[in-house]
């Protein structure tokens, strides 16, 4: 009888420990195997440089010239800088950037253990070895290389697509190498996946055949930065395109756009997917009587053609050529974009060929190619920088022209997929894993995706400049996402947590701010929350803790990245 | 310097340099009282009614082909053979044979067959119809829906501006700001999302007071000036408020409309659409844009155009025919337009490419004369590179369509507002088809 008492009692404990462990596990979160604080020696030393266009092959230098060109901006154009930001709204930042997500509780205690100095070193390090990262970033890209707004079925599969950006992400592939396998990759569309990248465009009504037009915008937009959509019908008339460089620069013509196209002409779709065959790519141009065979041509650096193997491969390594740097600005601007949610130049896919360019462009293009495509290193030494690092908060009036000459850290509107993120996180305490993170859980999980698509615009990656509205601040204060994680559910809200781990109010605000906001709260927040929650107990105090949730997650300071 | 304020204050700031300098003729300065603009309003050539009082677009995402729809040339070198014209109940005026039911309201609607523009891009090209501009890299124009309801003050509960089945480039407020931007909604069976508040009213409020007074006051502190005209994040809560506790969201659901005029609009998402905005212009919003997509047709054009038209006709007819009936056709102008119209010749798919080079618009209702045609294209188009004009009779700038319809609705678009880079800027470049104007 007795035995029997002390073996269910013995039962439950083990059961609570269990359950208390995984609640308050601490420390799960390891060193990062690629923090190297020592690559900053050096780097206030190596301004000013002796010739601005030389790539370096000093990480310490590079960032040090990087400061020193946005210096010189912000002293052209007589703007002061706003300090530097707090560890914490820095780690928000890259977290939001590179993960999609706000930091964990779990995560913010961790990185507050490190030494102050090493913070972002280790951070980005951190976030760069996470999994999360390369899905993130690889669904990001998969926006621009395969828009979402046709998708062919069956014969194109985006999460076979995603997967295998995202291993190339993780492993750090080199983007020149990336890029060469989507334009000239053959086979089917499942056992390579980069094939996707063709089969994206397959035209239902022409027996899944990929579209040689289409596959020559996109890859303009995508690896050139270019938009010459234009040329698909006419010369370019409004002197919007430029080709050539310096004496022989000229305007677009039609002939640039299928010259280009024709890359793709004799790309085709059968049995063993994709493969190169001997079709022509026959064009009729405006006001021509009938239809004339293109020849495949690139519209500019034609020195840099080689003319071996297939047309696309020789498209492949034209378009990523280290001399062609047309590559390196377009992707330096959508890390850019990507970490600060918005880009150097505007429209992110839009930059000409012979500037003038923003501060730090040419720097990290040159420093990109010089250092064989590395994206991880690109997005280090922006992390690294001081622009980034700067607050978005200063003790002088902070006007348009401060965020626009990268003056302060500038606000910009989250995307759908970092809110959901952001909700997702802050409902928990420790970091969520791969599998749970926001990419995964939108291919899974028809309440994310609805909530991603209420939220806004699902469609191709955008960087343009633009305000909340109303239906976004609906489904923040009514929707149903936003009710399990911020309402008394135990297993899906923090609040319920929280409010079951610790009685003491403070520390219990303390707690919603850093899992919402990534911040502790000021004495005046803490006071008013504190106020709240005082001598409430049970459902009360559950009730309480839901209000103090709902309220940080429908704050400006949530749903906008500063 | 900022954008203009949706209102006007009267405050001698928000004049402009060019604005004073016109100070004496005094059209420089009537938007901003409304005593100034009524008496400027009498000096001009008014429309000869009451101004329209608001507006609904039907727009044709992809490019309608004129000649399929409202623009026919049977028998012609550039027609297919299977599409005939019929007679309308406007005389004189023949349509295609798949807009049946639009042809016996052609009445209240005019056709412009001869519009030109530059842009033969979607995107640069819907802009520029949606705006009257063309696409400049500095600032962004706004669409007439904006303009309305800049122009403009209401008591109205929910969103003024609204965009159903928006496409891909909605219409915005531009320089105006982003709280002009149309409200998005999509198919309207059925109630607005997230519109139930959670929790009582006593709880709501103390959380909302809360996140202004404590959250939101502590953000601000020390970070850009006016970071609400930014963000909109106040100003998009307390509208979200005003609209959860109002009758008015009724408009947008259509599932509560007799069954016999949902068939009559089509039960399909298009015509649901016109239905909504039907009874949302009825609740007193200023602008409904309701998207048909589909018109890109560059393979066999006249049978995705048939198929479009199946939606398109009872819909827009329907519309015409309600409105009239409830006595809101007179203060409502209708706009059917797309972003250009599509090549005399066929492709060798049998479809047809852009062409901005001579399409259709069709529009009527409010202060708009129905039942008359302006421009022409040629049945033989000669298509010269170096001359498009030669064949059409009477062309049109797009942006003429603009400065006709903001005539009817009332507003001065010679005005030149102030935009964020500091360029005044008028609302419309375009002159006024006079004959369109009842």
């Amino acid at each position: 009888m007795w035995a029997r008492h002390l073996l269910f009692l013995g039962v439950c404990a083990a059961g609570v420990w269990l359950v208390g462990d995984q609640l308050l596990r601490r420390d799960r979160v390891a060193d990062p195997r690629t923090a190297r604080p020592d690559r900053f020696a050096g780097v206030e030393e190596a301004r000013p440089w002796p010739d601005a266009r030389q790539p370096s092959k000093d990480w310490a230098a590079t960032l040090g010239r990087l400061n020193g060109e946005f210096r010189d901006h912000r002293a052209k154009h007589d703007l002061p800088a706003a300090p530097r930001a707090d560890h914490l709204t820095i780690a928000r930042r890259m977290s939001l950037a590179l993960v999609g997500t706000v930091p964990s509780v779990e995560e913010i205690r961790a990185l507050e253990a490190v030494r102050p100095d090493d913070r972002v070193e280790w951070w980005t390090s951190h976030l760069l070895e996470d999994r999360r990262f390369a899905d993130y970033w690889a669904e990001r890209f998969a926006r621009m290389f395969c828009p979402p707004d046709i998708n062919p079925p069956i014969i194109f599969r985006r999460n076979r697509f995603t997967t295998w950006l995202g291993d190339q992400f993780a492993a750090n592939t080199p983007y020149n190498e990336v890029v060469q396998k989507l334009i000239a990759e053959q086979g089917v569309w499942t056992g390579n996946p980069a094939a996707n990248f063709i089969t994206a465009t397959a035209q239902n009504d022409k027996q899944n055949q990929p579209d040689p037009v289409r596959l020559a915008g996109r890859t303009a937009r995508a690896f050139l930065g270019m938009r010459i959509d234009c040329l698909q019908c006419h010369d370019d008339k409004l002197g919007n395109l430029s080709f050539g460089t310096g004496d022989s620069a000229r305007g677009g013509t039609q002939a640039d756009f299928h010259q280009l196209a024709a890359f793709f002409g004799s790309t085709q779709f059968g049995l063993v997917g994709v493969y190169d065959g001997n079709k022509m790519y026959e064009v009729q141009y405006l006001d021509a009587d009938k239809e004339v065979v293109v020849p495949a041509k690139v519209p500019f650096l034609d020195e840099l053609a080689d003319g071996h193997g297939t047309r696309r491969e020789q498209l492949a390594r034209w378009v990523t050529h280290p001399e062609n740097k047309a590559f390196a600005r377009a992707t330096v601007n959508r890390a850019w974009a990507l970490l600060f949610g918005q880009p150097l130049v505007q429209p992110i896919d839009d930059i000409p060929l012979e500037g003038p360019y923003p501060p730090g462009l040419e720097l990290l293009a040159d420093d990109f190619i010089a250092h064989d495509f590395d994206l991880q290193r690109l997005i280090r030494l922006i992390t690294a920088s001081e622009v980034f690092q700067l607050d978005s908060r200063a003790d002088f009036e902070i006007t348009a022209e401060h965020e626009k000459q990268w003056a302060v850290f500038p606000l910009t509107r989250l995307r759908p997929e970092q809110m959901a993120g952001s909700l997702s996180q802050s409902a928990q305490l420790e970091t969520i894993d791969g599998q749970a993170h926001v990419v995964m859980r939108i291919a899974k999980f028809q309440q994310i995706r609805q909530f991603v698509e209420r939220y806004g615009d699902a469609g191709q990656d955008e960087f343009t400049d633009r305000a909340g509205t109303i239906p976004q601040r609906l489904l923040m204060m009514n929707g149903d996402l936003v009710k399990e994680r911020t309402g008394g559910n135990f297993v899906a809200s923090a609040s319920a947590r929280i409010a079951a781990l610790t009685n003491k109010p403070e520390k219990q605000v303390e707690v919603a701010y850093l899992a919402t906001l990534t911040r502790r709260p000021s004495e005046e927040e803490l006071a008013h929350f504190t106020a709240q929650l005082a001598g409430l107990r049970g459902e009360e105090r559950g009730e309480a803790m839901e209000d103090l949730y709902w309220t940080l997650i429908n704050s400006t300071e949530f749903s906008w990245n500063h | 310097m900022s954008a203009p304020l949706p209102y006007s204050c009267g405050s001698a700031d928000h004049l402009t340099r060019r604005t004073l300098l016109q100070a004496a003729g005094a059209t420089g300065l009537c938007w901003l009282t409304p005593l100034a603009e009524r008496l400027a309003r009498a000096a001009e050539d008014a429309p000869r009614g009451k101004p329209a009082k608001s507006l609904i677009v039907l727009w044709m995402a992809g490019g309608p082909s004129q000649l399929e729809t409202f623009d026919p040339h049977p028998k012609s070198p550039i027609a297919h053979e299977e599409t005939k014209a019929i007679d309308t109940r406007a005389k004189g005026i023949q349509i295609a044979d798949s807009l049946p039911l639009i042809a016996e309201q052609m009445d209240h609607i005019s056709l412009v067959r001869s519009l030109v523009s530059k842009e033969g891009d979607h995107e640069r090209a819907t802009y520029t119809v949606k705006t009257g501009f063309r696409p400049d890299p500095t600032l962004i124009h706004p669409s007439l829906g904006s303009i309305l309801c800049h122009q403009t003050t209401d008591n109205c509960e929910i969103p003024r501006h609204v965009s159903i089945l928006p496409g891909q480039w909605p219409a915005r407020g531009g320089f105006l700001g982003d709280q002009f931007d149309a409200f998005k909604t999509f198919d309207p069976n059925g109630p607005i999302p997230d519109v139930i508040p959670r929790v009582p009213e006593a709880r709501a409020t103390r959380r909302l007071d809360a996140l202004q007074n404590v959250v939101e006051s502590s953000f601000a502190r020390g970070r850009l000036k006016d970071l609400d005209k930014k963000t909109l994040h106040a100003t998009s809560i307390a509208a979200a408020r005003k609209m959860m506790s109002s009758d008015q969201l009724k408009a947008f659901d259509v599932s509560l409309a007799p069954e016999s005029l949902r068939q009559e609009f089509g039960d399909n998402r298009f015509g649901r659409g016109c239905l909504a905005a039907l009874q949302l212009i009825g609740v007193g919003v200023r602008c409904v844009e309701v998207t048909l997509d589909g018109w890109d047709t560059h393979f066999e054009n006249e049978r995705s155009v048939r198929a479009n038209c199946a939606q398109l006709d009872p819909a827009f007819a329907a519309l015409l025919k309600h409105l009239k009936e409830r006595e809101l056709l007179d203060s409502t102008i209708v706009l059917w337009a797309g972003e250009f119209g599509r090549t005399p010749r066929r492709n060798p798919n049998n479809g047809r490419d852009h062409w901005p080079h001579g399409f259709t618009v069709a529009l009527g209702g409010g202060g708009i004369r129905g039942g008359r045609v302006i421009g022409e294209t040629s049945p033989d188009p000669k298509l010269s590179e170096t001359d498009r004009l030669q064949d059409l009779t009477d062309p049109h700038n797009i942006d003429d369509i603009h400065a006709t319809v903001l005539r009817a609705l009332g507003i001065d678009f010679t005005v030149e507002h102030m935009t964020p880079i500091g360029r005044p800027m008028a609302l419309s470049k375009g002159k006024v088809i006079d004959e369109l104007l009842a």
